[in-house]
């Protein structure tokens, strides 16, 4: 029996994968859960499981390759089969910049693993909520639903955002002639999404910046008392993690998603901690970090910057944030304005500790200071409200015992 | 083409049909000498005489069954309930006996009556005088169930549910009697169990029937008007059996559909609606679909009171815009 | 004299096939209904089983002064009503068993037996619901201007019922051409009659209405005969209705599934009744007046007998509905 390999949508926002580096090769006896190769997705590398079983006859893509979701990468067959027939339908060439406006992809017929849940569909993976109608047409154009925000109710996808869904982005077609001297390396896939997610937030989404300045004196204080209570090491952002948390239950209206016709106000709140990786950034989710102790958003945000920077994080552990952090302090950097991550309300900017002169109590001293800006979607927040949120960030900054309560 | 009111519409498919055959009768409860509580009956005892136009006591029991008797051997009676919210004292009769018989029987008997009158809310007549019983009625196999909601359809479907040969139960309305409309001078019926498109749009479905197709327009106007939204009125016109073809092609064209009716929630026509359409329609639905309905009470006295338990425009705007996602 | 002496007397030797027929056929209900309650026990007809056991005189003697073309409605206990008009026993015994081959095809089963043909007109449940119905007949004929009569046959404890009540003040007003017969067996299921009724004489209740009554012994076919006779004339030239209270009693229980007796009657009181049982006073009757003889007699017991084995097993050999059935005949389209 033949069974195709076909590039998965091992993400919910991939369109294309790499294969990094196939595990078995033509010729070698499979069966059904077999990890076959290694893909690299527009976030992490994931695995291509196997679904039939029988020898892997033939490697249509190869290492190092790019193919877009549902295309041919392989062919699973009894060894004496006849695969021609399959074989002919080919993968498909990797292109060179993107002239014409993507089609939606094939549909994958196979999901991860994991539970997946669709962008805009609010915390918790499962089922997806859509409309009867939503679903036949999606199922017609070969849409998966899971890269469809739902503007209806609790998040339902109903005909108009599929609508919308196919109604493709323009792209933009690479610039003519240039300088010579140049050199020009494929992006990534990492790469490719953050540009493209970025991109869609600055332009539509109109910033404002807050910034605050905060005495740090009695939160490293603490810091250093924890540290030494404790085994496990907690950092400065651990504690702005948990006091941005907390705040966000206080100003709920920060802690929200922009529905497009309507505004989402979360009642849990999910952190989403920019990390640095080798290609660029992710920002791993502490989920319910208002609930979580110091001590457990420490681990795990440890736990989860190394599968970052590892390339193996699944889509449940980076997807789902209500807000994010973006820590530069280790760089020196003063402070910075980072882009909101849509289509989320806010996103803070952390900047260094810096021992500084200021006026305390009167007198001119020296006290350990550190700048953060608040990035905020006026569509959601208006400046009022954010800076009450600050407010609030800076008086538990200042007063860390707050976090106890 | 002479406009003339639901009432004379009546009048007249009762004249025609009694002139056309002569083992149709009517019989109930101030027909004749009083010319009908409503005046549908205003002439008949003059043209027809005593034994075609029948004055009752008051015993809606007995002349519900003395219907269905005559029905039995031949005739096609026509019993008049000087409203339905009497006709509980005589539904052993319409329900046991004329529904069944056919049946029963083996196909051996069949009972071509008709039992009408004015059925649901007037204006502050009070619980007892109020009530719907569309589904009470459309729930019993073996009974059709007609309500029209304009002259043309009143004159049309009385003509083919007295040649019909079932019991047909024929629900008019109080406040439906003066409604004026076009009706032909020609003869024409309306076959029972075809539902109307009373006004075309592709934007939302509203099912409406009897005095909700008043609603069911105005609500209609004003969301062209200030919502954009272009509705689809379907009037049902036959309850039982209900026409969900038309129903079906009218969904399939908006994706999302409101039911106004005049009775209590639980269990009304609506229920039925919406059963139909989810099984058999389920993917043109874009949304759940929503039922505008007379309060779950008993009908208050107190006109304010009697306005806010009937279905009225704005609700059925409101319903249109949640299923069209303008609002949550 | 005896009552037995007293009908010998009356009994005239010219009409002697008209007197077999009766005692013929009390004799072919008697030994139906005997044997339906029969196979009622043996578990092939399900449901209510009425039957009509100690009463055959009333609808024996008054089915036999009708015309085809007149209109019968009865009650629940009719599978005599029905054979006496005519319906075969085959067609009957296989609507109890609920076979195709019944006369209401196997759907309406002992309470709705239906023979149009025969104008018997069922066969009807809820009590006092025919009443009306069969004065609605009563109206039919009275519009079509024929001498047709409509029939209507119920028992005691229907009086109280309003559908009783409406139906004779209309009848009455109206004038329609209906004969009421009230077969009085003295219980309603469980509830003797002087419980039920602030009046006992059910035929009293006519004078409510201003029509016209008799009261009979309902174990006397031959009387019953000619008070039916009298009622139908009435109906036929002066086209006005009559109420007939024939008083009889039943042997069974009010179904198969209620006690034959124990606390609502005693047994004492069944065995008096028993002995004023119907079919033996004809027989004695004829047998005093030398028009039957005990050969005679016994060779229509015998022809009855082989009548309603033929009948039981028809029934019992008889296919069930098609389960298409299950759809037909619901409307008339």
């Amino acid at each position: 029996m033949i069974t195709k390999v076909v590039m998965e949508a091992l993400s919910p926002t991939m369109e294309e994968g790499r294969i990094a580096q196939w595990l078995k090769q033509e010729g070698d006896a499979v069966k059904t859960g077999d990890v076959l190769a290694e893909v690299e997705t527009d976030k992490a590398i994931m695995e291509l499981p196997a679904r039939g079983n029988g020898i892997l006859r033939k490697i249509v893509v190869a290492a190092g390759e790019t193919t877009e979701v549902g295309n041919l990468v392989g062919v699973i067959a009894g060894p004496d089969e006849d695969i021609g027939g399959v074989v002919g339908q080919g993968g498909q060439e990797e292109q060179e910049g993107q002239s014409a406006a993507p089609e939606a992809p094939a549909p994958s017929a196979l999901t991860a693993p994991t539970a997946l849940t669709a962008p805009g569909s609010g915390e918790g993976a499962g089922r997806i909520k859509a409309s009867p109608l939503a679903r036949r047409v999606a199922g017609e154009k070969g849409l998966d639903l899971r890269r469809v925000e739902g503007s209806g109710p609790a998040g339902r996808i109903v005909k108009r955002d599929v609508d919308a869904a196919l109604t493709a982005p323009a792209a933009l077609t690479a610039p003519a002639g240039g300088a010579e001297g140049w050199e020009d390396v494929p992006l990534s896939q990492v790469r490719k999404t953050i540009a493209r997610r970025l991109t869609q937030s600055l332009a539509p989404i109109p910033h404002f910046f807050l910034t605050v300045a905060v005495d740090m004196e009695r939160a490293a204080e603490a810091r250093d008392a924890l540290n030494a209570a404790g085994d496990v090491r907690i950092s400065f952002n651990d504690i702005v993690v948990k006091v941005v948390a907390m705040a966000l239950r206080q100003h709920r209206a920060c802690n929200a998603w922009w529905q497009g016709d309507a505004i989402r106000y979360f009642h849990d709140v999910h952190i989403g901690v920019a990390v640095a990786i080798d290609e660029g950034l992710i920002t791993p989710v502490i989920r319910h970090a208002d609930r979580k102790s110091l001590r457990a958003i420490a681990e795990e945000t440890g736990r989860l910057a190394e599968r970052a920077r590892a390339r193996k994080l699944a889509p449940d552990e980076y997807t789902g944030s209500t807000f994010s952090i973006s820590n530069l302090g280790m760089f020196d950097i003063a402070e910075f304005t980072a882009v909101i991550n849509p289509p989320e309300a806010g996103i803070l900017a952390v900047g260094a500790i810096t021992p500084t002169p200021v006026a305390h109590d009167g007198t001119a001293t020296i006290r350990r200071r550190m700048r953060v800006t608040m990035s905020c979607d006026h569509r959601i927040i208006d400046g009022a409200t954010g800076a009450r949120f600050l407010q609030t960030v800076r008086r538990m900054l200042e007063q860390p015992l707050a976090i106890v309560w | 083409m002479p406009t003339i009111t639901y009432r004379d519409a009546l009048n007249q498919a009762l004249r025609e049909e009694m002139r056309r055959d002569p083992t149709v009768f009517l019989m109930g409860e101030e027909v004749g000498v009083y010319q009908g509580a409503y005046k549908v009956s205003r002439g008949l005892l003059e043209e027809f005489g005593p034994q075609r136009i029948v004055d009752t006591p008051i015993a809606e029991l007995g002349f519900a069954g003395i219907g269905v008797g005559a029905a039995m051997v031949g005739m096609r009676p026509v019993i008049e309930f000087m409203t339905w919210n009497f006709a509980l004292l005589a539904i052993d009769q319409v329900v046991n006996s004329a529904a069944k018989m056919l049946y029963m029987s083996g196909g051996q008997v069949p009972v071509p009556i008709v039992f009408r009158g004015p059925g649901g809310a007037a204006l502050q007549l009070g619980a007892q005088h109020s009530q719907a019983f569309d589904s009470w009625f459309a729930h019993v196999p073996g009974l059709k169930v007609v309500a029209p909601a304009t002259p043309y359809d009143a004159k049309g479907l009385l003509k083919s549910a007295i040649r019909d040969d079932n019991p047909v139960v024929f629900l008019e309305g109080e406040m439906l009697y003066n409604m004026k409309g076009e009706v032909p001078e020609d003869e024409y019926t309306i076959p029972l169990g075809a539902a109307d498109v009373k006004r075309a749009g592709s934007d939302v479905t509203i099912v409406c029937h009897s005095k909700t197709v008043a609603v069911a327009l105005k609500a209609a106007e004003r969301l062209a008007r200030d919502h954009g939204l272009e509705a689809d009125v379907v009037d049902l016109r036959t309850l039982r059996p209900l026409d969900v073809g038309t129903l079906r092609e009218s969904l399939h064209r908006t994706n999302r559909c409101v039911v106004v009716e005049e009775g209590w929630p639980f269990c009304g026509i609506g229920a039925q609606v919406v059963d139909d359409l989810q099984r058999e329609a389920f993917d043109d639905l874009d949304a759940p679909i929503l039922r505008v309905t007379q309060a779950d009470v008993p009908m208050p006295y107190n006109k304010l009171l009697e306005r806010a338990a009937k279905p009225t425009p704005d609700q059925v705007i409101a319903a249109a815009r949640r299923v069209a996602y303008l609002d949550r | 004299m005896s009552p037995a002496q007293d009908q010998a007397r009356a009994l005239d030797p010219a009409r002697s096939d008209f007197y077999h027929g009766l005692l013929r056929r009390m004799v072919l209900v008697r030994r139906f209904e005997e044997r339906a309650g029969e196979a009622y026990a043996q578990g092939r007809i399900g449901g209510f089983c009425h039957l009509y056991i100690g009463q055959e005189a009333v609808a024996t003697g008054s089915l036999a002064a009708l015309r085809p073309d007149d209109y019968v409605f009865a009650a629940y206990r009719e599978h005599a009503h029905a054979i006496l008009r005519g319906t075969p026993p085959r067609a009957v015994m296989a609507e109890l068993h609920g076979k195709a081959t019944g006369c209401s095809r196997g759907k309406g089963g002992s309470m709705h037996l239906f023979d149009a043909e025969r104008n018997f007109l069922g066969g009807h449940g809820i009590v006092g619901s025919h009443i009306p119905i069969a004065a609605g007949a009563g109206f039919a004929i009275k519009t079509r201007g024929t001498d047709q009569v409509a029939v209507c046959y119920f028992g005691e404890a229907a009086v109280n019922i309003g559908a009783f009540h409406e139906t004779l003040n209309m009848a009455a007003l109206w004038e329609l051409p209906t004969v009421f017969i009230c077969e009085n067996n003295r219980y309603g299921m469980g509830t003797a009659l002087e419980r039920a009724a602030a009046v006992y004489d059910v035929s009293h209740r006519a004078c409510s209405y201003d029509m016209a009554s008799e009261t009979v012994d309902g174990m006397d076919a031959l009387a019953v005969y000619d008070v039916m006779a009298r009622a139908v004339r009435r109906g036929r030239e002066d086209k006005l209705p009559t109420l007939i209270e024939a008083r009889t009693y039943r042997y069974m229980g009010h179904s198969m599934a209620d006690p034959i007796h124990g606390h609502y009657r005693t047994k004492d009181e069944l065995e008096e009744q028993k002995a004023l049982d119907p079919i033996q006073r004809l027989e004695h009757a004829l047998t005093e007046a030398d028009l039957l003889d005990g050969d005679r007699l016994a060779a229509m017991r015998e022809e009855i007998e082989a009548e309603v084995d033929d009948a039981v097993r028809f029934a019992e050999e008889s296919p069930d509905p098609d389960e298409a059935e299950l759809f037909t005949d619901v409307t008339r389209d």
